[in-house]
């Protein structure tokens, strides 16, 4: 589970009383104007999905940023352990062979 | 008898204004922060619509002055809005519930307006419909989610829609200027969007579980400049104490 310093903070389980009276946590994710996907920017506080969608149009979209907004919320995320690192992910540091930088990819082919 | 066209233009712009100062009063205080993020967008949308009706109310006057002018030289017995957007925030719940009331309207009239006789009036209300039609989504969702809330949440809602109701009627109770108004196909008629507000208001209460009163008694005398209630010259000396306190300041 998540640690202190982590990308996602402790969100209480499924029955587990919360601590203060506090809305659930939601993470962001807003799709650019030039954007292919929806990238996370952030998180915010709100006491059900259809408001969670309005406070993130006004926290993170009123300088034009975004054309569609995802938002969950934060206790559906499951995050892998900063403890795992190694295991996760120092065996494809030595695998260069596994970047397709040896193919010449057709311009008909568009975004990849 | 003023220009109507000029006094149509300041109730429009004067509306504007008054809320939107009201509103930007929460930056800094709102319960929660994504909400005093949204209260300031929604004061900061209404600032700039006051700049665009004002600026025409200026150019149709044809005396000079600016929307600046008109916003920060003007006293009470000149402002034009109605006696609902110069009432108090009071507690989180009155303002928007005041906020609905007045967004239920103001979507009603900008979509009228959006067909004016008048050009400049019709691009005006076909920019300002867009963030209107957010706003009401934003406050009936607000209304709703505390009025059917909790018993302490619903009996504030409750409490603050019996004291702001009587304020409503005056947005729908026409006087010479909106006759001639509507006459020359600038604006529409008020008693039609009084049938579109109720049905929009009615289900939105409902579903709030709150309980519109039975009476229909409007407060009147804000956007006829007649008799504002004593709140606005309150609010004018926080938001004109600059150019009181040093006329013509720039920067």
């Amino acid at each position: 589970m998540s640690s202190p310093n982590s990308a996602y903070p402790d969100t209480p389980k499924e029955n587990a009383k919360p601590k203060r009276h506090e809305w659930p946590l939601w993470e962001v994710f807003i799709r650019g104007q030039h954007g292919m996907s929806h990238r996370h920017v952030g998180s915010l506080h709100a006491p059900d999905e259809a408001t969670a969608i309005r406070n993130a149009r006004d926290v993170y979209t009123r300088r034009n940023e975004g054309v569609s907004i995802w938002v969950v919320e934060a206790r559906h995320i499951a995050a892998s352990s900063p403890s795992d690192k190694g295991p996760l992910f120092e065996p494809s540091e030595s695998k260069v062979y596994r970047h397709p930088t040896f193919f010449d990819i057709p311009d008909d082919v568009g975004a990849m | 008898m003023p220009e109507p066209l000029f006094e149509f233009l300041c109730r429009m712009g004067d509306n504007t204004l008054v809320l939107g100062q009201r509103v930007s009063e929460w930056c800094g205080h709102a319960p929660v922060l994504e909400e005093d993020i949204a209260l300031a967008n929604t004061a900061l949308d209404l600032i700039g619509q006051t700049q665009m009706w004002l600026g025409l109310a200026g150019e149709v006057e044809g005396k000079g002055r600016s929307a600046d002018d008109l916003a920060m030289l003007r006293d009470v017995w000149d402002f034009r809005n109605v006696l609902l957007v110069e009432q108090p925030n009071g507690d989180f719940g009155q303002t928007l519930m005041r906020q609905f009331l007045f967004d239920a309207w103001h979507l009603a009239m900008l979509t009228g307006l959006k067909d004016s006789a008048n050009p400049r009036v019709a691009e005006i209300a076909a920019k300002a419909v867009k963030e209107v039609a957010y706003h009401v989504e934003r406050s009936s969702g607000t209304v709703i989610g505390l009025g059917d809330g909790t018993s302490e949440s619903h009996a504030r809602m409750q409490a603050a829609l019996d004291l702001l109701w009587p304020y409503a009627g005056e947005m729908f109770v026409a006087d010479t200027v909106d006759t001639a108004m509507a006459e020359a196909g600038i604006s529409p008629d008020l008693a039609d969007l009084r049938t579109a507000f109720d049905v929009h208001v009615q289900r939105v209460l409902g579903e709030a579980t709150l309980t519109v009163p039975e009476s229909d008694f409007a407060h009147k005398g804000g956007k006829t400049g007649f008799r504002h209630s004593e709140h606005l010259g309150h609010m004018l000396t926080q938001m004109q104490w600059l150019q009181r306190a040093y006329p013509g300041a720039t920067w």
